[in-house]
């Protein structure tokens, strides 16, 4: 914990500089009417995020799935977007965002999207939803899989850096389940995404896309 | 072709539908009212002037636009000059079978931007730049701007076409193209002029329709 925080304090630093350099650059442009530094900073970016994550952050499918961020718990949206910087998940596109945004304004931004509630993005096929939703409750125990509601609550809320998976876009958990120890816990340091590998690894696909199809239509 | 021509005012543009999907694209043009689209698009569809190139776009794309200037949705001033009357009378079966035409020929690239700016706005289209609030387009559009489902294909697309339709969105036309009229807001001048310039050079992907 204490190596973390000092990896933590070195990378704050860092991003403060680039932060400062971007700063200095963008205001000799000026023009885009939504590039605001100080004042109206954090609706600019919250309203960034739903560029891509849908205008009320339901999540939105577009060439790639961008996940549902409203009413995620703001310690996973926290966590997350450190886990962007520290490349302990990455992503090309999430590796810009989560370094553009100031450090100060994380805490913000994260308690801003936990406090939306827009409905599912929906389109996910019905036929599996029956059995997505006895693996959530009860688990596979012949498959060494928990339930997903021993973790992410029985409303699949989630709590504080584990997820909410309600209302989740179907496409993403899919994609997330398939990839996980591709594209999570890439850090020297263990982190929380490792209690998923296990269970990632032993679902075949078809009880992903139930368990996704599920969660999906969760409210 | 008389008998075309009748079809099409009774209304059976799905008849013309099924004919394209039996014949295969080379009799469309005996079936559907494609000159009334080639007219302006060109005779290749490949775009002239004023009018967007619509070989190759997404089927799903071109049905939802043409959709959308019937409902007046799209309401630039060029779109109700020409194709709010263009639709008009348009029935969904037909304009299907036009969107299934159109998106089944090979495009070209214009090629018209400025050659100095496409590593810039290739950046831009790439990444984004996140500390102005700028979204990456690849995210929506795809790595070579290929598109997806009713998400429209910009690769190739003209240099004038894609600079315009950014700067009607600032104008607050078309607002209800979601989150487009956001993310022009985002761009300034000289990245628009950078990201048009770079897709009109985007060579066709063939990743089907």
């Amino acid at each position: 914990m204490g190596a973390e925080r000092k990896i933590m304090k070195g990378i704050g630093l860092r991003l403060a500089l680039t932060t400062a350099a971007f700063a200095l650059a963008a205001t000799t442009q000026g023009y885009g009417a939504a590039r605001r530094t100080g004042g109206g900073a954090l609706e600019a970016k919250l309203e960034y995020c739903k560029t891509c994550h849908g205008l009320g952050a339901e999540g939105y499918r577009g060439y790639y799935v961008m996940p549902r961020l409203a009413g995620q718990p703001s310690g996973y949206i926290v966590n997350q977007l450190r886990a962007f910087q520290e490349k302990r998940r990455v992503n090309p596109i999430m590796s810009n965002v989560a370094h553009g945004i100031p450090p100060g304004m994380i805490g913000a931004l994260a308690a801003s999207l936990q406090s939306m509630n827009s409905p599912p993005f929906g389109g996910a096929p019905n036929a599996s939803i029956a059995l997505g939703r006895e693996i959530f409750a009860t688990g596979l125990p012949d498959a060494n899989i928990p339930a997903c509601s021993a973790c992410h609550g029985p409303d699949a809320k989630g709590q504080n850096a584990i997820p909410r998976l309600a209302g989740q876009v179907y496409w993403y958990t899919i994609k997330a389940l398939s990839n996980w120890s591709q594209e999570r816990g890439l850090g020297k340091t263990k982190d929380l995404s490792a209690i998923m590998g296990p269970t990632a690894h032993n679902l075949t696909p078809t009880q992903k896309s139930a368990i996704a199809a599920y969660v999906s239509t969760l409210r | 072709m008389q008998r075309a021509r009748r079809d099409q005012r009774t209304g059976s543009g799905l008849v013309a539908a099924l004919l394209l999907l039996i014949a295969g694209a080379a009799s469309a043009q005996d079936a559907l009212p494609v000159r009334n689209c080639t007219w302006c698009h060109g005779s290749s569809a490949q775009g002239f002037m004023f009018a967007p190139r619509l070989a190759g776009q997404r089927t799903a794309y071109i049905e939802r636009e043409l959709a959308s200037f019937a409902a007046h949705a799209r309401d630039n001033p060029l779109s109700q000059k020409y194709m709010w009357g263009a639709v008009a009378r348009l029935d969904p079966a037909t304009a299907q079978g036009l969107a299934v035409y159109f998106s089944s020929l090979a495009p070209e690239a214009a090629a018209d931007g400025q050659s100095g700016l496409a590593a810039t706005g290739k950046a831009i289209y790439d990444n984004g730049v996140a500390v102005d609030n700028v979204a990456a387009c690849i995210a929506c559009h795809g790595p070579n701007g290929e598109g997806v489902r009713d998400i429209p294909r910009l690769g190739g697309l003209s240099y004038v076409y894609l600079k315009r339709r950014l700067e009607q969105w600032n104008q607050g036309y078309h607002q209800s193209a979601k989150p487009m009229p956001l993310v022009a807001k985002s761009l300034s001048a000289n990245e628009v002029e950078a990201l048009a310039s770079y897709l009109s050079f985007v060579q066709f992907v063939d990743v089907g329709r």
